[in-house]
């Protein structure tokens, strides 16, 4: 399937991506609006660790078997078997971070309930990609092997 | 010390619309903005000099960099810049410095110059239907051709090269540009089909594959020089003068001679970089050619040898001894072209403009019957299409631009290379700042810019009915003059608008 894949000797530490993933699972849809005035405030599912020496966003890795489809207890992590996209239903989400102690990439977020990359749902590609501008994100097929 | 010197600029942030993500804050390498403990943010204005990274960065568009509106007592004579300067140098005791090409307020004479179009007794030609012709042949024609009885050339052809547009990126060292800016240039290049000029510092082992698509400059310095050096280019200039800083030499400082630096220049890590005014081996013509025939010599003959000087009073005189010395290429670079860091009396007050001296060396070649023994490449401010064929139909064969090329990249003309500091990732050698230049995406924009002008180059000719750049080369028929004296007309060769 295809993920987002950051590459780190381009990253410049700008964390535009955490403001538009922010925007994109924002009611709103606008910068301004969802970061003002929107409450809940909608949350990022990208996040950028470092400086600007060495920087690099984090997000779900979407894996195979993913570890915290298995843990969570109430069922609300779930893999969909056509897409692959790991998911967190916010309905059935308690809050109990079990998911986020098992993430062996620590891709996932603490809050009312956990949060973590959706894949922008189904959007050709996901918003942090698209505003990357400098493509140190990439949305491909295998590219960890690149 | 009371400081005199009040900021150039104003940081306006809109608190509307700023979401105080800090990016701007992040990206400024001048340290302008600056993330409060409570997260909001302040500008020290007095640090900005207006690159707009941050303003191209903000995602809400919540920033302006202003004027600052501090106005000293209306003087024509002592203007605010010629008093800030002396404040500046009263604080210093130093030289002052700037960086890329004279900003002053010098007639420009592409702009006053019109084309030609057909009417009637000759059709225009449409370049989307019909084949248009803008590739160019550099380097020594012979002086005749002769022929057996097959029709095959029997004369030898001297080495030349051939681009696709008359187009070519001029010299900028690796240490006064990033390595990622002369990577997007070299990538360019091998796609356009013609050549970027490593500059004066060697070519760095990431620019190999690009080889075929080099200029290799020797300069007064003479860093990074060798045999493979001289091989692996296409063709060989011998850069004597820059249009920034006629009369001037280079001077890299020891901070940017890092590693990669040093490894590609062959200095010591962290030693200056100084390029001696004038090549300590040159002080004639005579001594020109040897230097010439040398690197002849040593490249077997195979490759154009291309002499850069600056546009100065004696251009036409200089070029007719550059061709006598044996160069293939002549290059003149008038005083609007970029530099890295150069003394700013120097900068707006030394060169003519390139138009002038363009069009007086052709002239001195034609009527010296010589002008067939060497291609004319100019530079020095080419800011669009029009530009270029202007200059063609004065008489060069192609031009060479590097300020255009860096502003599609991302430069915003902040003039302050000198500091090392770009934040666009051009003109630095911080790593931090130079994976700001992802050379994928910029040698892409730099492609679409000379595409864009290509096209319009066709056009152009296409109007006046010319279906070859070979047939506008020296075409000063195509050209009318615009508010010009008749001393201007009579060097440019041209006539007035109207005549």
């Amino acid at each position: 399937m295809k993920r987002v894949y950051a590459v780190e000797k381009l990253c410049l530490n700008c964390k535009l991506c955490e403001v538009y993933c922010k925007t994109a699972h924002s009611k709103s849809k606008n910068v301004i609006k969802a970061y003002k005035y929107e409450t809940p405030v909608p949350e990022s599912r990208i996040f950028v660790e470092g400086d600007n020496t060495a920087s690099l966003a984090f997000s779900c890795r979407h894996c195979e078997h993913p570890a915290c489809v298995e843990a969570c207890i109430t069922g609300a992590m779930v893999k969909d078997p056509e897409t692959g996209i790991v998911t967190n239903v916010k309905e059935r989400c308690i809050g109990c971070m079990t998911c986020l102690l098992v993430c062996p990439y620590g891709a996932i977020r603490p809050g009312h309930i956990a949060y973590k990359c959706d894949l922008c749902q189904g959007e050709t590609t996901p918003a942090c990609v698209a505003n990357c501008p400098n493509h140190a994100l990439v949305y491909i097929e295998g590219g960890s092997e690149k | 010390m009371l400081e005199y010197l009040m900021p150039e600029y104003k940081v306006i942030r809109d608190k509307d619309r700023c979401i105080e993500c800090g990016a701007c804050a992040r990206q400024c390498s001048n340290e302008v903005h600056k993330i409060e403990e409570d997260g909001s943010l302040s500008a020290d204005e007095v640090k900005c000099v207006n690159c707009q990274r941050c303003v191209c960065l903000c995602p809400t568009r919540a920033i302006s960099i202003q004027k600052y509106e501090n106005n000293f007592r209306e003087n024509a004579n002592w203007t605010d810049q010629s008093m800030k300067e002396i404040f500046k140098q009263a604080a210093t005791g130093g030289i002052l410095l700037s960086a890329m090409g004279n900003p002053q307020p010098y007639p420009i004479y592409w702009d006053k110059m019109l084309l030609n179009a057909s009417q009637v007794t000759n059709p225009s030609i449409d370049p989307l239907r019909e084949p248009m012709e803008t590739r160019t042949i550099l380097g020594r024609k012979p002086d005749s051709v002769e022929f057996d009885e097959n029709g095959r050339i029997t004369t030898e052809i001297p080495p030349g090269v051939t681009i696709d547009v008359p187009i070519m990126f001029s010299a900028m060292s690796f240490g006064s540009i990033s390595l990622n800016a002369q990577k997007s240039l070299a990538m360019a290049a091998k796609e356009l089909n013609t050549f970027y000029n490593t500059g004066e510092g060697g070519m760095h082992q990431d620019l190999f594959p690009y080889a075929d698509h080099s200029i290799v400059q020797v300069a007064s310095g003479r860093f990074g020089v060798h045999k493979e050096y001289l091989e692996r280019g296409q063709i060989i200039e011998i850069k004597i003068g820059q249009g920034a800083k006629p009369g001037i030499g280079g001077h890299l400082p020891g901070e940017k001679v890092n590693s990669e630096v040093s490894k590609t220049r062959m200095i010591p890590e962290g030693s200056d970089a100084i390029s001696p005014a004038p090549h300590h081996d040159i002080y004639s013509i005579e001594d020109l050619r040897q230097l010439i025939y040398s690197l002849k010599e040593a490249t077997g003959y195979k490759k154009p040898v291309a002499v850069k000087i600056a546009a100065v009073h004696n251009s036409a005189a200089i070029a007719s001894g550059i061709v006598r010395a044996g160069a293939d290429i002549v290059v003149m670079d008038g005083y609007r072209g970029g530099s890295g860091a150069t003394p700013t009396r120097i900068r707006d007050n030394v060169g003519i403009p390139i138009e002038l001296a363009l069009a007086a060396v052709d002239q001195r070649l034609r009527d010296e019957g010589i002008r067939n023994q060497i291609s004319l490449v100019i530079a020095g401010s080419i800011r669009n299409s029009a530009d270029i064929v202007k200059a063609i139909a004065l008489g060069a064969d192609a031009v060479y631009v590097a300020s255009a090329a860096l502003i599609a990249m991302g430069c915003h003309m902040c003039r302050t290379c000198n500091t090392g500091k770009c934040n666009w990732g051009i003109a630095t050698q911080r790593d931090d700042l130079v994976k700001r230049l992802n050379p994928e995406i910029m040698s892409k924009r730099v492609v679409n810019l000379i595409h864009a002008w290509d096209h319009e180059i066709q056009e152009m000719l296409g109007g006046m009915g010319i279906n070859s750049i070979d047939s506008l080369r020296g075409n000063r028929l195509m050209l009318r003059g615009i508010g010009l004296s008749e001393k201007e007309l009579e060097i440019l060769g041209i006539k007035h608008a109207g005549e």
